[in-house]
């Protein structure tokens, strides 16, 4: 074998992944910026880095730090953990069609926050998302065990989809029938229900980062492995792959980063459905640029639907999450219409 | 012995399809399974190749049981192409070829000169070089199936598994990929075991046939041996002569049917 006819892999397809990266970042930065300066009350950049760098308890500074900043990082962690995890769950499924709500999170959230006003009567935002966040893991877990059922050597993608379908229309139901008996809990339920990043502080903010950062940690653990299941199991398991465990370690992430955002910012699930499809044209089948790409659009995204929110019509807010459908739902359509979906 | 099936029974839940059967494979040869549909031979080679655990006896990868060695460790040894493999739309040959190399990663050094140097080798040595950066949905049946084993050859493995390899392709990609296989056992004294349902070109690339009918091994040997009209009765009930290819001299059937 001579060396001429070996072709080595083109180093621009490399350089050209850095640079998408480069440009998603910067969108995000931009998205970021946005956030801070522009709202009901619109905030100079200069008066904004003022009250990051020295602040000196003008009423500017104090809306940034305490209402801006917040929401913004919320932002942020919400639309790259819900990125990634739609990214996560359509690789596993092998679905283009599958978002991080299929494991039973967004219904188990639900669940567990009115269930918790009615039962143990709590009253505070952060204990409704500590309730939002168990009930998201425990149904989660449910969906996964449930899965297993019949299964050899972990749950399939199918499995996992019918029990995830059973799981969230069972509690769906049990959540109804809670809210159409209690006003408080229809109060947060109904709030929740259409996504918002707003009005929740530092203290939300620090209660899911440890959540988001160990599922995005995860998460870049099972992009080769994902990479080797999208050539079928059969395949994977000659490359060398545990199946069971990479689908473990997948289902364990999508939950931590979907249960977390889903607690904190209500159903925005959307984001996880459409993402990656922004992303997969720009990074192709590869899990290791998927992964990053579709954390980085999700944010961007979340951040630039929330900032439209707060313009669109004053002087009241509209939730992130009604602009999103409302942005989203014609932009897919569009999306699927022009290309073809793509086979996973 | 490479590979060695020892007494094994395999299936699918409480469907046993394989029942005490007993295989070698000895080194540096290429064995083919033929036997009617259902008769178990890709369960067989799918036990072969640690995809299906058996429900008793084991199977041995040079003398040691294949589900004591790690996973990954057998990755580096043997290679499983399964029937009719499925890539996401849009992957490819280069990425393909490049995913062979799994086995040899870490999540943390993903991409190495030893990858860069075994995928450019497999994708020369089936020819597809030039096609590289081609999607794998825009080549023939022939290209594709050459590129998956070019996958597997860039997994680095001195002994291969394929299941029906030459499935929906017509005869002339069916040659080129047995030609192939040959290429691979000559040059570079691969081990090949692979299931087919061509009898002549099983017979022709073959340097062991293995006739298999419910879940047993009627006969294993040199083609010339195990290839006879008592077999074809026998195996695949069905009357034929056989004749000598006049190409390659090995046995050629000829089916008897009802004919004018």
């Amino acid at each position: 074998m001579t060396a001429t006819a070996v072709t080595p892999r083109p180093h621009g397809v490399q350089h050209r992944r850095l640079s998408v990266l480069l440009v998603l970042l910067g969108a995000v930065l931009i998205g970021v910026v946005l956030s801070i300066t522009i709202g009901a009350k619109s905030v100079p950049p200069a008066d904004a880095w003022h009250a990051l760098t020295t602040p000196s308890g003008t009423e500017n500074d104090i809306v940034i730090r305490s209402l801006r900043v917040p929401r913004t990082v919320l932002g942020v962690l919400a639309g790259l953990a819900l990125g990634v995890a739609g990214a996560l769950m359509q690789g596993h499924t092998r679905n283009p069609l599958a978002d991080p709500g299929l494991l039973g999170v967004t219904q188990g959230a639900a669940f567990a926050m009115v269930a918790s006003i009615i039962l143990l009567g709590a009253s505070s935002l952060l204990a409704y998302i500590w309730f939002g966040l168990a009930g998201a893991l425990i149904a989660s877990v449910g969906v996964f065990a449930l899965g297993m059922v019949g299964g050899r050597g972990g749950p399939t993608p199918v499995t996992l989809a019918l029990a995830g379908t059973a799981v969230s229309a069972f509690l769906y139901a049990l959540t109804s029938a809670i809210v159409l008996l209690d006003e408080q809990a229809m109060d947060v339920f109904r709030f929740w229900q259409a996504g918002s990043i707003a009005a929740r502080g530092s203290d939300v903010v620090w209660q899911v980062l440890p959540f988001i950062l160990a599922g995005l940690l995860l998460a870049m653990v099972n992009a080769p492995g994902l990479n080797a299941l999208s050539l079928g199991e059969d395949v994977a398991r000659s490359l060398g792959q545990n199946i069971a465990l990479t689908r473990t370690v997948g289902v364990t992430a999508v939950t931590l980063l979907s249960g977390a955002s889903v607690a904190a910012c209500g159903s925005l699930a959307f984001v996880g459905l459409i993402v990656p499809h922004l992303a997969r044209p720009l990074s192709g089948t590869d899990h290791r640029w998927l992964l990053p790409y579709s954390g980085l659009i999700g944010a961007a995204l979340l951040l630039l639907a929330d900032v439209i929110g707060r313009v669109v019509a004053p002087p009241g807010e509209l939730e992130v999450g009604v602009v999103l459908a409302l942005l989203g739902a014609p932009f897919f359509v569009v999306l699927v219409r022009r290309r073809k979906p793509v086979r996973l | 012995m490479r590979l060695q099936a020892v007494d094994v029974k395999l299936g699918y839940g409480d469907r046993t399809i394989v029942d005490g059967l007993d295989l070698g494979i000895e080194a540096g040869t290429v064995t083919t399974i033929i036997g009617p549909n259902g008769c178990g031979k890709s369960t067989l080679l799918r036990a072969l190749g640690r995809l299906l655990r058996p429900q008793g006896g084991e199977v041995l990868l040079d003398g040691k049981r294949i589900d004591r060695i790690p996973t990954r460790e057998v990755a580096k040894i043997l290679g499983v192409l399964p029937q009719a493999p499925t890539a996401p739309e849009g992957l490819t040959v280069a990425d393909l070829v490049a995913r062979g190399r799994h086995p040899h990663q870490t999540w943390y050094r993903q991409w190495s000169s030893d990858d860069e140097a075994a995928v450019g080798e497999a994708l020369a040595m089936t020819g597809l070089a030039d096609l590289a950066e081609r999607p794998l949905d825009e080549l023939s049946g022939g290209q594709r199936q050459r590129a998956w084993i070019s996958m597997a050859l860039a997994q680095g493995t001195d002994l291969l598994l394929l299941d029906e390899p030459t499935t929906f392709l017509d005869l002339a990609h069916q040659v080129e990929v047995l030609e192939l296989v040959r290429h691979l056992h000559r040059e570079a004294s691969r081990t090949i075991v692979m299931v087919l349902h061509d009898l002549n070109l099983a017979a022709r690339y073959a340097d062991r046939l293995v006739a298999m009918r419910d879940g047993r091994v009627v006969a294993a040997g040199d083609p010339h041996e195990v290839l006879t009209e008592e077999l074809m009765r026998e195996v695949f009930e069905l009357d034929a002569k056989i004749i000598a290819d006049p190409v390659a001299g090995t046995p050629l059937v000829i089916p008897i049917g009802t004919h004018r």
